[in-house]
């Protein structure tokens, strides 16, 4: 199947405007006839919701946690990217699109990166508008900071928590409407499939997780903003319940699922301490503005006291490795230095799968006391872990995997091949390519929700006849029907192993075929496991319980079900890209001093995979992509 | 690292059925976990003897969504200061410990399941006021409105909670002020929360007493179980936000505000 993305037509600088003018306009009178179901309420889905409520859709927003403020988009700690140039440090729309295209490895689509970037003023705008309390300088100024991979200040912030912040605000938004009536919101609502009829989405069918009720909601359009697949790996930086459900489902229904294979690994992250553990913490990248990565440079010294390692024993890697940037080095580069450190059998703490970041330099030139300004509520939350001060001794941090850049496939205008489906935030593929700068998924998500979908969903909706599709039409029948059938099965097993134990098993396996570094060898043996693991988990699992009542053992139970089938197309695309680029690192692909080695001449395309029924033999349809603007080069940073 | 054992009493309840204690012992439990890693450690084992795991809410893990609930021997979050459940290690307790584990008790949070309680009346008490009523647009570049430090920070003091509801379930009238004081004097604070404030400060406060939240009667105790350390400075601010919008409602001026402004 051929995929047309939609791009205008014209100069880069102008697409996004060009293509405002020529958007379909609905009347007012009209939009309010529409209804738009909105899945996910983390920053794309409430700015999404709040803002097609605002001009007049009618909106049902669902989120399956107990209120729209706890999706995890909350948890974002080191904020939020914008081209203001407030600090007239050289910065531009035209250097925040160039840095993200570079970023990403040259695996974007330009005209995508190009539209976030403009978009990005006006985020910061509309978010203080609402009262968003970013940090600010004496004068009453915002104030800015460096983050991750960027040579200017263009990082927006509130403390370590500006995720909190900005959903706080999408989530008031949200509010407004709620009251007002234009937005009817459903928490503690899981979605369990797409309904579509005749090739078009039209509803979801919803697990109410309290009641137990399964029932189906229908919508002229439907917008899926369910965030990422990171849980696949089991441990990550994720919320427990992300998972890929929705995007799953959907895929199965038609929608191509786009470079599952781009998965980012974070390089700061509290390393693993036990077989118990249920979740890796973050350690906000920031901390590599003051801290120094280093790990001792012979492996006999990784058992020592770190101050009694003297400074002319210690290897500062990305230092050495990366003059240029240094410990600001991107993620992906710096997760696998780690990696390659810990390989070397130079790793610190427990297990030997740990670096130091060090601020001991930092509090000697600045004093304990600003240290505990910029990072005080991290270095708290490192105590409350670990147990250990990182005022006293370096942090131990380890790579962790923290956000999926692969996604459903989506043309310019954010819907996806299945006409009708929306998808936006980290849940589609297009803004990050194959890695994604830090502080910039927060700019994503809310570009997508607050200014491009309001006006790009106009172009699928004008040509709908509203409220033409209801749940009495047999395609909803037969979907509640196929998903009550399914948490029959689930309560019928009665096997013997918990869902978490094959959440665990299926994690482990993907973590270490599928992780920082991969082999064709090493993915073929897990395409070899998998179905044999998901053919295991389908006899033997244990869901206790009934499906009328709370119930979060079977709640899992179906997220882990569909993890189990996405894991192998994960395992197949990056078996199916030889090249290393991104997030994505072929051991097979690199140069001889490390480096992940690019294939423009044959990979320079997105991968949307297509499904058939069978999960081993899903179809590659491939976009190919150009780069007008940004020419292609390797990506150094040395 | 080392085990610890300990025993549970952990309250179980379905629905609006009466609830009870149930004994459990959690024999071989990581020093390093988590109480909600805990929590899944003696979930795997009731469920491997056929039995019903424990109910309860979590997500983030990270202390910052504020789905984890939990009364740990009678105290909001636990023992540890400034930390949610999520992030309370087990390193802080002693093996041959009893611990109680209940949901947090409040009649405007009715237990859904066990540990999992609804606190949609937060959501409820936002919706009628806890924004500031400015359409996704074309608003004024964001630096055309200078906001001082100070301001600025204190704000921020007020939107660090998380919603949780410590500091309704840490009180012994069940009242929402701490909770209903960050929310509103957040955005009263602050310039761009002027136009509204009488409204939503009316608005936010009446929803609270609706929703069968107790009164204030400053024992401070939400402080002391607040996470993220809300200070009840805000409740303060939030009497005198109340006091003048009330005087201004009994002369007619708000309803007018609500009509349109002058």
């Amino acid at each position: 199947m051929s995929l047309n993305s939609n791009i205008p037509s014209g100069p880069m600088a102008m697409k996004w405007s060009t293509h405002k003018q020529d958007s379909k306009l609905i009347n007012p009178k009209n939009k309010r006839k529409f209804t738009v179901l909105v899945v996910g309420s983390g920053l794309a889905g409430s700015s999404a919701a709040a803002t097609l409520s605002e001009l007049g859709y009618k909106v049902k927003c669902f989120c399956f946690q107990d209120s729209a403020r706890r999706a995890h988009s909350i948890a974002a700690q080191g904020g939020i990217n914008a081209a203001k140039n407030y600090q007239n440090d050289g910065d531009s729309v035209h250097r925040l699109f160039y840095d993200t295209v570079k970023g990403g490895d040259f695996r974007a689509r330009e005209a995508n990166v190009h539209r976030l970037a403009e978009v990005s003023v006006n985020i910061i705008d509309q978010c203080v508008a609402q009262g968003v309390p970013f940090a600010r300088e004496y004068g009453g100024m915002l104030a800015n900071r460096s983050f991750g991979g960027a040579q200017v200040s263009r990082t927006f912030y509130a403390r370590g928590q500006t995720g909190q912040q900005l959903l706080l605000g999408a989530y008031s938004a949200l509010n407004k409407e709620i009251a007002g009536g234009g937005v009817q919101m459903f928490p503690r609502t899981e979605m369990l499939d797409v309904v579509t009829v005749d090739g078009h989405a039209k509803g979801i069918v919803t697990r109410d997780l309290v009641t137990g009720k399964i029932e189906s909601h229908a919508g002229d359009a439907v917008l899926l903003c369910t965030g990422g697949y990171g849980n696949v790996f089991y441990l990550s930086t994720n919320a427990m319940g992300c998972n890929v459900t929705a995007t799953w489902r959907a895929h199965r229904k038609g929608a191509f699922f786009a470079n599952p294979c781009y998965t980012q690994i974070h390089p700061t992250c509290i390393p693993v301490s036990g077989e118990y553990q249920s979740k890796l913490t973050l350690m906000s990248e920031s901390l590599r503005n003051d801290g120094r990565v280093w790990v001792p440079k012979n492996a006999a010294d990784c058992g020592k006291v770190p101050d009694q390692i003297p400074e002319d024993a210690r290897d500062y890697y990305l230092e050495r490795k990366y003059p240029s940037f240094g410990n600001l080095a991107p993620r992906d580069i710096s997760s696998r230095a780690a990696k390659e450190a810990c390989d070397d059998g130079r790793g610190v703490g427990p297990g030997g799968r740990g670096v130091y970041l060090d601020f001991a330099e930092a509090i000697g030139q600045y004093g304990a006391k600003t240290i505990a300004e910029r990072y005080g509520n991290l270095f708290d939350m490192y105590e409350r872990i670990t147990g250990e001060s990182a005022y006293k001794r370096p942090m131990r941090i380890y790579p962790a995997v923290h956000y999926t850049m692969g996604g459903l496939w989506v043309d310019y205008n954010l819907m996806s091949n299945l006409p009708g489906l929306h998808v936006l935030g980290e849940a589609n593929f297009s803004d990050h390519g194959a890695n994604r700068l830090g502080a910039s998924a927060l700019m994503q998500g809310l570009a997508d929700g607050y200014f491009v979908i309001p006006t790009t969903i106009a172009n699928y909706l004008v040509n709908q006849k509203p409220g033409s599709i209801t749940t009495e039409h047999p395609e909803f029948k037969k979907a509640v029907e196929d998903c009550t059938a399914q948490t029959k099965r689930f309560l019928n097993i009665k096997g013997k192993r918990s869902v978490d134990s094959f959440h665990r098993e299926l994690g482990l396996l993907v973590w270490d075929k599928c992780g920082m570094a991969r082999t064709k060898e090493g993915l073929t043996e897990a395409l070899n496991r998998i179905p044999a693991l998901r053919e295991e988990f389908w006899q033997n699992v244990n869901v206790p319980g009934s499906g009328d009542f709370t119930n979060p053992e079977l709640e899992k139970a179906g997220r882990v079900a569909d993890f189990m089938e996405f894991a192998e197309l994960l395992c197949l695309d990056a078996r199916h890209r030889e090249e290393s680029c991104g997030g994505h690192f072929r051991s097979e692909h690199q140069y001889p001093d490390g480096e992940a080695k690019r294939d423009d001449e044959n990979f320079s395309y997105a991968a949307a995979w297509e499904y058939t029924g069978n999960l081993s033999q899903p179809t590659l349809n491939k976009e190919p992509l150009a780069f007008e603007e940004v020419h292609l080069a390797v990506r150094s940073y040395k | 690292m080392s085990q610890l054992n300990l025993h549970l009493k952990v309250w179980r309840q379905n629905g609006s059925q009466p609830g009870h204690f149930q004994d459990i012992d959690a024999p071989d439990i990581p020093d390093h976990a988590s109480f909600l890693e805990m929590m899944d450690i003696i979930n795997e084992r009731l469920i491997s003897k056929g039995e019903d795991p424990v109910a309860f809410d979590h997500d983030c893990r990270e202390g910052i969504c504020g789905s984890c609930s939990m009364q740990i021997n009678g105290v909001p979050h636990g023992p540890a200061k400034a930390t949610t459940t999520c992030q309370l290690h087990m390193r802080k307790f002693r093996t041959g410990d009893t611990i109680w584990v209940e949901p947090f008790r409040a009649r405007a949070f009715p237990v859904l399941k066990d540990l999992m309680i609804d606190r949609g009346a937060f959501d409820r008490i936002q919706q009628a006021g806890g924004f500031i009523s400015v359409r996704t647009g074309a608003p004024q570049d964001a630096n055309a409105l200078p906001i001082g430090k100070v301001v600025a920070d204190a704000a921020m003091d007020a939107a660090e909670c998380i919603g949780c509801g410590a500091c309704v379930a840490a009180c012994k009238n069940a009242s929402a002020m701490l909770f209903v004081s960050a929310k509103a004097g957040q955005l009263n604070s602050l310039p761009q929360g002027q136009p509204e404030k009488d409204r939503r400060t009316l608005g936010m406060v009446r929803q609270m007493d609706k929703e069968g939240f107790g009164n204030c009667t400053n024992q401070y105790e939400c402080e002391a179980a607040c996470p993220k350390e809300i200070s009840v400075r805000w409740i303060t601010k939030l009497n005198r936000d109340y006091a003048v919008a009330s005087i201004k409602d009994a002369l007619g001026n708000t309803r007018k505000e609500a009509g349109g402004g002058d």
